[in-house]
């Protein structure tokens, strides 16, 4: 069996449903910023299973690119992420999701 | 001597608006220490303009009409307002006249304002002010006339209302301003009128005056709302007149307009502001005629103020009261004359075709007057100001005697009077006659005009003579010491900077009538009207003798006067006590005051107009403001509910979202 582009899109689907289910259920706001994590690298192997197929017999390398940028973007976000999350944990003693809802209309 | 160029003519109503931007941009901020400067500048440019003026009068006297090419000014669409000036013998004499009379008011005002703190805006506004006439004169169009005219108006209000700490004085001068206001709504519809109701592209669909001439027959087979479209325009444009022209029923404002300093009064009521009216009606004469309704509206409104104003001077008490209601009446004369001739010549027994240069030439018996009497106003004007410099008042009650102690103030203001009053050979009398005259002709019911104006004579004679018995004869009934701005008290004879002007004035009240003597002055403005005027030496008998009785008629009013007043029998007093209730009713100005503030301006305006418009206000323009706010505040208490500030739940939304969107767009977009 040969792997193919499904098999590799098929890994990112799975991983981006376990990161979004993740983002979407967890408590912990660590957790959640790992799933999105997840996400992000579920986009990154899509990203360059479409570059390696999508044109058969040339070496394109756009995929590849977007996803270290993703990757970059990724490393600035967690940073932010986690920044932030110290601020809140700083002021609130947690770092449960459900109980950050200052912005409650 | 050449034609005068374009540039000159120009500059006969820009020399004394540049004085005016001069004024208020240079000397006012940065030599206010100097205040006099103002004073030579404006006097310089106006002197600039008189010169202009004559010349521009000599060219027309040689060339006729000059006719120049006016300039785009706005284009709106497909519409053109150009910008030009228009040099016919009417506008050359009222250049001349205008100019003139701001002269010798602005040199007489040096020693009138000497040491008034608002010295430089005093003579800012006057440049405006002669600068504003001056276009509103020259104007080829009547969109231009309309600006200068409103212009004009702005400078009355600023000038009456100079002394703006006087209640009194900034009451007259917002009563100036509104109700000529509502004269020149009148003048705003007819330009519309005439603009909307002619069709684009036809002779008749201009605002340009020498156009117009052409286009009246044209406008007057027209018909809008159910009268001709000539008689609805002139009627508009005659409402403007008698707003700014102070006839009956909008006269309440000049009176009160005396509030001003005194040579602002004089050019008032001399050559600016009123006497604008009066040209309106003159420039727009061969329009006029085309309407026997407007002739006729002109020549009765016109008889009527003359008495109707003339009445109320002959109780009046304040020197200068009697002097406004005097020139009210003159007014209404200038607008009979007018009027009176327009139906002569044009819908008499006689009558002829209505042709442009007749109704020109006919135009001139009111500007005859017109002339003469600026000339005579702006002198009496300048003595009662003068009386006031020595007095302090201008209540006749508190004056007398003052012959012994200003001679030549008494000298020029009998010249003045007896001018004003009619009398034989001074200039007032040729062109008040004329009027009179005409006035004559009138047959059938339009006959008590006639009527009118003969009684008018008589009770003008009177109370301009009562002036100068009350004021200048008998014994000095004032205080012991006068008090006035200038600090040095007793009575005493003007400084010369006055007394000039004054001279000047007072030959040309003697000697201005006669340039008409041989109809020189009616023939200048056009085709000569058929009956033509009087010659100095078969004058008195000529139209049955009228002269000769209106004179008898003004010699009778002076000796009533005389009698009156110097012999004292009986003595005015006795008078008001045998007719109280004539007396009460002419004092207290047949109560138009009173009803316009109290019925008016109370019942109709502000218990009704003001209060629908406040009910409308607070219930409906508030209610709405009101109710948009609230509905805001009450949905957005619903819609908050959505708003749980848990970002994983909004995240849960978005996902769902997307979901239902790509499966939306999976089934049913191809």
């Amino acid at each position: 069996m040969s792997i193919g582009l499904e098999h590799y899109l098929v890994l990112s689907a799975i991983l981006f449903c376990i990161g979004m289910y993740g983002a979407l259920v967890k408590r912990n706001a660590v957790v959640i910023l790992m799933c999105i994590e997840i996400m992000l690298n579920a986009a990154n192997i899509a990203l360059v299973a479409f570059s390696r197929f999508l044109v058969p017999g040339t070496v394109v390398l756009e995929g590849q690119v977007f996803a270290i940028f993703v990757i970059v973007v990724a490393a600035a976000e967690a940073a932010v992420g986690l920044a932030i999350i110290m601020a809140v944990y700083r002021t609130r003693k947690t770092v449960d999701a459900s109980e950050i809802d200052l912005m409650k209309g | 001597m050449s034609d005068i160029p374009e540039a000159a003519v120009w500059l006969i109503f820009l020399l004394p608006l540049f004085s005016f931007v001069i004024i208020s941009f240079i000397i006012r901020p940065f030599f206010n220490d100097r205040p006099r400067l103002a004073g030579y500048v404006t006097i310089a440019s106006i002197a600039v303009s008189f010169v202009f003026a004559l010349w521009a009068l000599n060219s027309v006297r040689v060339q006729g009409e000059l006719v120049f090419d006016p300039v785009e000014w706005v284009v709106i669409g497909n519409h053109t307002i150009k910008l030009g000036v228009m040099l016919d013998p009417l506008t050359a004499v009222m250049v001349v006249v205008v100019t003139l009379c701001s002269l010798m008011v602005q040199i007489y005002s040096q020693g009138y304002m000497h040491g008034d703190s608002g010295y430089c805006r005093y003579y800012a506004f006057m440049s405006l002010f002669t600068g504003s006439m001056l276009g509103l004169v020259l104007a080829d169009n009547l969109i231009q006339l309309f600006v200068f005219w409103e212009l004009v108006g702005l400078c009355s209000y600023l000038l009456i209302g100079f002394w703006f700490h006087k209640p009194s004085a900034a009451a007259a001068a917002k009563k100036a301003f509104i109700v000529t206001r509502i004269g020149d709504l009148g003048l705003l519809a007819a330009i519309l009128v005439l603009f909307f109701r002619t069709e684009p592209g036809t002779a008749a669909h201009t605002l340009n005056i020498s156009a117009l001439y052409e286009a009246a027959p044209e406008l007057a087979a027209m018909t809008s709302l159910g009268v001709s479209l000539m008689t609805l325009v002139a009627i508009g444009i005659f409402a403007g007149a008698v707003g700014k022209s102070a006839q009956f029923p909008l006269h309440v404002w000049l009176p009160d307009a005396m509030e001003g300093p005194t040579p602002v009064s004089a050019l008032i009521h001399s050559s600016t502001m009123v006497t604008a009216g009066v040209f309106l009606v003159a420039r727009c004469f061969p329009m006029f005629a085309h309407s026997e309704v407007a002739l006729t509206t002109v020549g009765a409104i016109g008889a009527f103020t003359a008495i109707f104003a003339a009445s109320m001077a002959l109780v009046a008490n304040d020197i200068k009261r009697v002097l406004a209601y005097c020139t009210v009446s003159q007014l209404g004369y200038m607008m009979l004359g007018l009027g009176a001739i327009g139906l002569v010549e044009f819908y008499g027994d006689h009558s002829e075709p209505v042709g442009i240069e007749l109704a020109k030439g006919a135009a001139a018996i009111g500007i005859f007057h017109l002339f003469n009497h600026a000339f005579c106003k702006a002198l009496l004007f300048l003595a009662s100001g003068s009386v006031n410099h020595a007095t302090g008042t201008f209540d006749m009650r508190e004056m007398g005697g003052l012959r012994k102690h200003m001679p030549w103030t008494y000298l020029v203001y009998l010249i003045g009077t007896i001018s004003m009053a009619g009398i034989w050979p001074l200039a007032c009398f040729w062109s008040k006659d004329e009027i009179v005259a005409e006035a004559m002709e009138l047959g059938g019911p339009r006959y008590i005009l006639f009527i009118l104006a003969m009684i008018t004579v008589f009770m003008t004679a009177f109370y301009m003579f009562r002036t100068v018995f009350m004021t200048f004869h008998g014994e000095y009934r004032g205080g012991t010491a006068s008090v006035h701005g200038h600090g040095h008290g007793g009575l005493h004879e003007s400084p010369a900077v006055m007394l000039v002007p004054m001279f000047v004035l007072a030959a040309l009240a003697i000697g201005s009538g006669w340039i008409n003597v041989n109809g020189w002055f009616s023939s200048f403005f056009g085709e000569h009207v058929s009956h033509s005027w009087t010659h100095a030496f078969t004058l008195f008998t000529s139209h049955h003798g009228l002269p000769l009785i209106s004179l008898i008629v003004a010699l009778g009013g002076v000796a009533f006067a005389y009698m009156m007043y110097i012999r004292r029998q009986p003595s005015g007093e006795e008078v008001g006590r045998l007719l109280p209730t004539p007396y009460k009713v002419l004092s207290r100005k047949y109560w138009m005051d009173e009803l316009y503030e109290r019925v008016f301006v109370v019942r109709v305006l502000v218990d009704g107009v003001f209060w629908v418009l406040q009910w409308v206000d607070s219930n409906i323009v508030d209610g709405l403001v009101n109710g948009i706010a609230e509905g805001t505040i009450g949905s957005a208490g619903v819609i908050r509910q959505a708003q749980t500030g848990r970002l994983q739940a909004y995240g849960l939304v978005m996902f769902v979202g997307i979901l239902v969107i790509a499966a939306f767009t999976y089934l049913f977009v191809k």
